[in-house]
């Protein structure tokens, strides 16, 4: 990248720079402006800001008491963010690294260089595609990722085809079916290689009774048919079945990763649970002056999460810039049948909740935190934990730990 | 400047058909649009150049160090890498010279490595050079454990297959050859001295035909009357690692070649990925470039063999491309001069590098059935937009971004890809007719999230500039 640092001219500075427009970058933008922090600036690389809800057409966004669509609340975040004073810039994409917290840019305007006192990567998560998923099969079009279906449909109003197989069972893959119906298509079935639903029984029921669409459990998708236009999806189930499902879309939903280019080539420590960078309860990365919230922390919770968790960055942003010490923390871990858990490093002054994943169904889990052996909480959840749902952790317990001390645990007693 | 994809196709005779728009056939065509005087069509079943093999390869531009010494193969591949390279560099498509090393990773391997190096000397190629295990992870330390030592290669290179194919099209049409495309030959005949193709898309009179169809060269050849080979599809599946494993391997990495074939290998992409493949499958079917189970589980399992870091990073592609082998072991290049007809058969896994060294074979072949070539001009030159990492893009030239702000509005994130690069490519002289198209020519779509951020907007780009 010297070639491109040597053309991108003179630096600009700013107080804060926040990368990624979307309710975690904008809600940590708009507190940190509304604080009196000065050059608040936030990139987004899309055109418009907002994130994911530029596309979810949908309800359920927003204040518990003024549920939005997805659309208007990433207007109502703009507007915040803009209001208190920051600068939203958006067709502007973060390159790279200049220096520990200088990064370079580019947009209609050329390459740029911003140095700022504290960064935020803002930056979120995307679904992972078929090829990423080692699905076989022809190259077929018509095959989708949510993302891509909600803007083509949405965003675009393009037609997608008529008969769409959805592959995931999660609220996303829900979201997915919705936008198929939304656009004329029919959703022929959806697939999950789990045994049920990850989703409240009650949005389940309505989509196999009220809308007819079947749920297909413990099967995943075997092979792709089709030449230039998907013809069939061929799944197999646990049993060794194979089904064909005749249709010429097929929606891969879920299956989250964070959008972790810029964390890792600024080699940012990541954690090989959710795989985005790794962070305490304050938001701090490994890096000094880098901060990490939203998202490409935990693909992917709900914008509300995101919001919440960008707000209160903003407050250990302020510390920072008022000259703070970085903080260290000891590594957060969970151990199997949990995923990963996030912010993934604790220190005792962390006041963040946690959200975890795990990896199979567990009814009212028993969390159990330690530290050396020493027992630092424990706690029934109220709920069942499916797989791709958040579970949450209080953290009411991270006085107790010791930041001198070894890993802390978390486990399912 | 003639570029058809529908309607009728003209209906004066032309001198000279290419059937078949590969790299191999693009390049006949390039090589016959030096003589002006020559009326020449290419002509191509699908609505694009170079959707047959010469798009899904291991784009490796080779020095022809292992070839079979005294073959057609071995001299034009030699002589096709030298060609190529200058073409490349007056072109801009993206070759980077990263060297190779045969791995040997057992002591059978070793031991054929010594056997390798003066075979290369056979083929003309002298640089070769044997390293020992610590000089061989001192190149590759990412290199799996176990390997014992190394035959050197430097002289081979990776190169962009696609924008080769397009570039060798390019210059064609823009020195007067007609490309037809959605045209498939579908019968061959010869009433009074001349050719008559059907195709899909009418009749088409020529004075000579070459025959470049590449899988499907046996069908054509059989329709004049010869049966001298057999192609029988060997299917060749890849995957493609995302951009971050790009640091992991700094050469392409080869397999030692044995009884049971070439093998697997791991090589940079100039477009800064990391291929693992292909596998060998002789297959019946010259459509099945479908990838399996069975072919990803067998590359993942030799790829983590080679460099075990390379599977943790995120799978962009899967592809699988068909050579066209055939019961010989040696190019079918033929001409048949009573029938003003040249038979370009069984190119079948160096036909991208040998491919300008072919043209010009075929073309004295040509002349050689009584052809007058007339007389002759040199090209001029065309430039490519640029899709390699190694040279500078246009979202990092100020200038340009200055000059013309659509530079520097990125669509596709992933890869960087400009809205002015799509705009350039849906205006080119042979513009894209499918959302793969546009991919091969600009990268948009084809990074890490395959379209979950930006491919409902790449569509809306390209139907805008079909309307
Ligand atoms: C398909 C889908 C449907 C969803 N549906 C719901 C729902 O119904 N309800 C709900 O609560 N949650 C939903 N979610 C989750 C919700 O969208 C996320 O929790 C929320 O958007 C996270 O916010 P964020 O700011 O972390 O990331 P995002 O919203 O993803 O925003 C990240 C932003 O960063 C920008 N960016 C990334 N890299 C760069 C760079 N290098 N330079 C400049 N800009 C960059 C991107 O353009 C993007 O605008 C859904 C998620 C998906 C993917
Ligand atoms: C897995 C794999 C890896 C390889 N790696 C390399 C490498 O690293 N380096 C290298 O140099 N080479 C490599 N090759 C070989 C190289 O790709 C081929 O030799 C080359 O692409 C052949 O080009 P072609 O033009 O002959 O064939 P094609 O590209 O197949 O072109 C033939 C064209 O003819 C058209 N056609 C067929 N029938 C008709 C008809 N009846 N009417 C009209 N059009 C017709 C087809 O549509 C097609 O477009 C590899 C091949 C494979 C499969």
């Amino acid at each position: 990248m010297s070639g491109l640092r040597e053309v991108a001219g003179a630096v600009r500075h700013v107080d804060v720079l926040v990368v990624g427009a979307g309710p975690a970058g904008l809600a940590a933008a708009a507190r940190l402006a509304a604080a009196g922090t000065r050059r608040v600036e936030v990139l987004d690389r899309e055109q418009q800001a907002g994130g994911v809800p530029r596309h979810c057409a949908h309800g359920g966004f927003g204040p518990w008491l003024h549920p939005l669509t997805g659309p208007a609340y990433a207007r109502l975040l703009t507007r915040a963010a803009v209001r208190a004073g920051a600068v939203v810039r958006t067709g502007v994409t973060a390159l790279d690294w200049a220096g520990p917290s200088t990064l370079t840019a580019v947009g209609r305007g050329g390459p740029e260089t911003i140095e700022a006192r504290a960064v935020v990567l803002a930056t979120g998560a995307r679904e992972r595609p078929r090829t990423a998923r080692l699905v076989p099969g022809t190259r077929p079009a018509g095959v989708y990722t949510t993302g891509e279906l909600q803007q083509a449909v949405h965003l675009y109003g393009q037609r997608i085809g008529s008969r769409a197989v959805v592959i995931g069972a999660e609220e996303v893959s829900y979201a997915a079916a919705d936008t198929v119906r939304a656009a004329g298509a029919e959703v022929v079935a959806m697939v999950t290689d789990l045994p049920q639903a990850q989703v409240s029984p009650g949005r389940a029921l309505n989509a196999r009774l009220r809308q007819g669409i079947p749920l297909l459990t413990d099967a995943m998708v075997d092979e792709l048919v089709g030449r230039g236009r998907l013809s069939a999806v061929r799944l197999r189930h646990h049993d060794g079945r194979t089904t064909v499902l005749r249709c010429d879309i097929a929606v891969f939903t879920g299956d989250f990763v964070p959008e972790r280019e810029l964390a890792r080539r600024g080699d940012l420590v990541l954690d090989a649970g959710t795989r985005g960078p790794a962070v305490d309860g304050g938001l701090h990365t490994s890096r000094p002056g880098v901060f990490a919230v939203g998202s490409v922390l935990h693909p992917a919770e709900s914008a509300a999460t995101a919001a919440r968790e960008g707000a209160h960055a903003a407050d250990a942003v302020r510390r920072r810039l008022t000259g703070d010490a970085w903080p260290t923390g000891v590594p957060l871990t969970v151990a199997a049948p949990l995923r990963w858990i996030a912010p993934n490093r604790v220190t005792p002054a962390d006041e963040l909740p946690y959200v975890l994943r795990t990896t199979i169904s567990l009814h009212r889990p028993v969390l159990q935190v330690t530290q050396d052996d020493r027992l630092l909480h424990r706690s029934r959840s109220l709920r069942t934990a499916l797989p791709n749902r958040t579970v949450t952790l209080t953290a009411s317990w991270t006085h107790r730990v010791d930041a001198g001390g070894g890993p802390v645990r978390v486990t399912v007693a | 400047m003639t570029v058809t994809a529908r309607g009728a196709l003209p209906s004066t005779p032309y001198d000279v058909t290419v059937v078949g728009a590969g790299v191999v056939g693009c390049a006949i065509a390039r090589e016959l649009a030096r003589h002006p005087r020559l009326r020449v069509a290419l002509v191509e079943a699908q609505d694009d150049v170079g959707q047959g093999t010469s798009k899904a390869n291991t784009a490796i531009l080779h020095t022809g160090f292992d070839a079979t010494p005294g073959s057609l193969e071995a001299r034009l591949v030699r002589e096709g890498s030298r060609r190529l390279a200058a073409f490349a560099a007056e072109s801009g498509i993206p070759v980077e010279p990263v060297g190779a090393l045969l791995v040997a990773w057992d002591e059978e391997q070793r031991a054929a490595l010594p056997r390798l190096a003066e075979k290369a000397e056979r083929n003309g190629y002298r640089a070769a050079q044997l390293l020992d295990a610590a000089q061989l992870y001192a190149r590759e330390p990412h290199l799996g454990a176990g390997a014992l030592g190394a035959l050197h290669v430097p002289g081979e290179s990776i190169i962009c297959p696609w924008t080769t194919t397009l570039a060798y099209a390019t210059q064609a049409v823009l020195h007067g050859v007609d490309l037809h495309l959605n045209s498939a030959v579908q019968q061959v005949n010869r009433p009074e001295g001349a050719h008559l193709l059907t195709t899909d898309r009418g009749t088409l009179r020529t004075r000579c035909l070459i025959n470049a169809a590449g899988l499907h060269a046996d069908t054509l050849d059989r329709d004049l009357g010869h049966h001298d080979f057999t192609v029988t599809p060997r299917r060749g599946q890849l995957l493609v690692f995302d951009k971050f494993a790009r640091s992991l391997v700094r050469h392409i990495l080869l397999p030692v070649p044995t009884a049971l074939g070439k093998g697997v290998l791991v090589t940079p992409t100039v477009y800064g990925n990391v291929l693992l493949g292909p596998t060998a499958e002789d297959l019946d079917d010259k459509r099945a470039t479908a990838s399996t189970a069975d072919g990803v589980a067998l590359l993942r399992e030799k790829g983590r063999r080679i460099l075990p870091a390379l599977l943790d990073e995120e799978v962009t592609a899967v592809y699988a491309g068909l050579r066209a082998a055939t019961e010989h072991d040696d190019y079918r290049i033929t001409a048949h001069p009573s029938q003003a007809y040249v038979t370009v058969g069984g190119i079948r896994s160096t036909g991208l590098t040998a491919s300008l060294a072919i043209a010009a074979h075929v073309t004295e072949l040509l002349a050689d059935t009584g052809l007058a070539l007339g007389p002759e001009r040199e090209l001029e030159p065309v430039r490519m937009p640029n899709l390699g990492e190694a040279f500078p893009r246009p979202y990092q030239l100020a200038e340009l971004i200055d000059a013309d702000p659509e530079y520097g509005t990125l669509v596709c994130h992933c890869e960087r890809v400009s809205r002015g690069e799509i705009r350039d490519a849906l205006a080119a002289v042979i513009p894209p007719n499918s959302l793969d198209g546009l991919r091969r020519r600009t990268r948009a779509r084809s990074g890490r999230c395959q379209g979950f951020h930006c491919g409902a907007a790449v569509r809306a780009l390209f139907e805008e500039g079909q309307r």
